[in-house]
């Protein structure tokens, strides 16, 4: 793998930075694999459209930002409008079913994967701020981009204080990931 | 402290430089993109016995630093454009009474506050000539998250040698993206401090140069006494309207640099022995210029990139020879073109194609490739 693209789109305050932040941290700490993360934002602290990025691959990244995504995420319909153009021909694309519709046309085969991420959050973990790491296990069951101890090892290190509420909010996204993958 | 690695950005990498290098002291304000080097010097300092200071502005924060630093304290600040401008003036002072420090400047979006969650590379002719005078400075211009570290810890060892101020230019995607940091083993870096002074403090001249050009430094609260004027002044520090001091004095201030500018510059040659068509860049768009010539080079062209990691003192004499080595030189800068200037100067009359783009995306690997294709057709 030389090089693999993944964009995470969100509103600024949903946790689309941290996502990518533990997602390069685990690839590139734990994996041993070579790994650009990026972001780009507004001024504004809460709301405005956010992106952030993952460049990975087994040589060292030269360019170090998403040109085409072979993966995009998702999280606001602004988000959605304003990230989608790009995406790869057979990418994926994941959105949070509850508050993105697929609109406009999708480049020739992009598998759509539709998960309800904040409702799980919400529901499930008991808060909203789990969303992120929801996203995380749908990514790895969906992509196998990234391992689930990879990213179990991460959280533990990385949240003791929260380390259970992010590693079921991790685990319910694998279980949301897989259904989905089953489901296509 | 024994080797530790981590997935981090710029910004911070280049704090841990700065500690890595015996920095004790930092004095800043806060502004994007350079605000996450202050949170980390705030957060450090105190771990290493230093000082962090957040004070009422960036004049402030520059002038202070030229105080600690006369202390003997090694010292920096770290801000964006709109910050240098503010600092300009106390730049001149530090470059006049020939005070090491470190500035760095996380680059965003200009002119005036601009844009400032977004990437430029226009500060590079500001960080040269912006205060007043005639006068040298180095810069270094890092474009990776080792680099950041790598070459703060650099800025500080040329900063001390030459008692000079050195600015650590690098853009926000620099100062922003996180990717793998190795920080080594404090016993494997090599680590300088400022020469300074010996012998009877009655017979001491804070001013008179050795032969390499730079006076050993008294530092304040020694049993050395300095006077300190941004004015012209004799080997005693004293200030002087006489033509001979000046043209002396400000003859030594650019020369102990432009003599060693072989030592200071550090430039990286990719793919160019064979190479027809050399891109030229430095910082992000360097990293997208490497895609590009792999790219061009899985396509046959001959295509080249010398990248500066120093562009203060320019690589005169490495454009020149560069200019004769192949046959067009492609600059890739995100600004509307200020090194570009440097290198046709340095690089006539082999042809020079600027690529510029005063905006947050640098030059797109594609983009530069279509350039290099568009030359390889002519």
């Amino acid at each position: 793998m030389s090089r693999y693209e993944i964009r995470i789109g969100g509103f600024g305050g949903q946790g689309v930075v941290t996502m990518a932040v533990v997602l390069g941290e685990t690839l590139s700490l734990i994996e041993k694999k070579f790994v650009v993360q990026t972001q780009s934002y507004g001024p504004e602290a809460r709301g405005g459209a956010s992106k952030s990025e993952i460049v990975v691959g087994d040589v060292e990244i030269d360019y170090p930002k998403v040109m085409e995504p072979d993966v995009f995420i998702a999280l606001s319909r602004a988000a959605y409008l304003a990230y989608i153009k790009g995406l790869k021909e057979n990418g994926v694309l994941i959105i949070d079913e509850d508050l993105v519709e697929i609109e406009g046309d999708l480049p020739n085969g992009v598998k759509v994967y539709k998960i309800p991420a904040t409702r799980i959050a919400e529901q499930e973990v008991g808060s909203k701020q789990a969303t992120n790491v929801v996203m995380l296990g749908v990514l790895c069951a969906i992509t196998k981009i990234v391992t689930n101890e990879g990213l179990v090892q991460r959280i533990e290190e990385r949240w003791p204080r929260f380390k259970e509420s992010n590693l079921k909010a991790l685990e319910l996204g694998l279980k949301a990931g897989e259904a989905a993958l089953a489901g296509q | 402290m024994p080797e530790r690695i981590m997935f981090t950005m710029g910004d911070i990498a280049s704090a841990e430089g700065a500690l890595s290098a015996g920095c004790k002291y930092f004095g800043g304000y806060p502004i994007t993109p350079a605000t996450e080097i202050a949170e980390w010097m705030a957060l450090r300092m105190p771990e290493v016995g230093g000082s962090f200071v957040q004070y009422e502005d960036e004049i402030a924060s520059i002038t202070s630093v030229i105080g600690a630093s006369w202390t003997g304290v090694k010292s920096m600040t770290a801000t964006s454009g709109p910050g240098v401008s503010l600092m300009l003036e106390a730049i001149g002072l530090a470059v006049m009474t020939e005070t090491p420090l470190v500035l760095v400047n996380i680059m965003r979006g200009g002119p005036s506050t601009g844009q400032p969650t977004r990437g430029q590379q226009g500060d590079v002719m500001q960080a040269k000539w912006g205060s007043h005078g005639d006068y040298q400075i180095i810069a270094l211009t890092p474009a990776s998250v080792q680099e950041m570290f790598d070459q703060t810890v650099q800025a500080f060892n040329l900063s001390e040698r030459y008692r000079v101020p050195v600015f650590v230019l690098a853009d926000e995607t620099v100062g922003h993206m996180r990717e793998r940091l190795v920080i080594p083993d404090e016993k494997d870096l090599k680590i300088e401090y400022r020469k300074l002074a010996t012998g009877d403090p009655a017979d001491f001249l804070p001013f008179k140069p050795d032969d390499d050009l730079i006076p050993p430094m008294a530092l304040l609260g020694s049993k050395y006494q300095f006077y300190a004027t941004g004015l012209t002044h004799d080997y005693r520090g004293y200030p002087t309207d006489k033509e001979d001091v000046q043209l002396e004095l400000v003859a030594r201030l650019n020369n102990k640099i432009l003599h060693n500018a072989d030592k200071i510059i550090d430039l990286e040659r990719f793919m160019l022995d064979d190479a027809e068509i050399a891109v030229v860049a430095y910082g992000t768009p360097s990293r997208s210029a490497r895609k590009a010539i792999k790219e061009a080079r899985e396509a046959g062209i001959k295509a080249g990139m010398l990248r500066l990691k120093t562009v203060w003192p320019f690589p005169e004499d490495a454009l020149a020879d560069l200019a004769s080595e192949v046959k067009h030189i492609i600059v890739a800068e995100q600004n509307f073109g200020q090194v570009y200037y440097m290198v046709k100067a340095a690089a006539a009359p082999t042809p020079i194609h600027l690529m510029a783009k005063p905006a947050g995306m640098p030059q797109l690997p594609h983009e530069i490739l279509d350039k290099i294709r568009e030359i390889d057709s002519l």
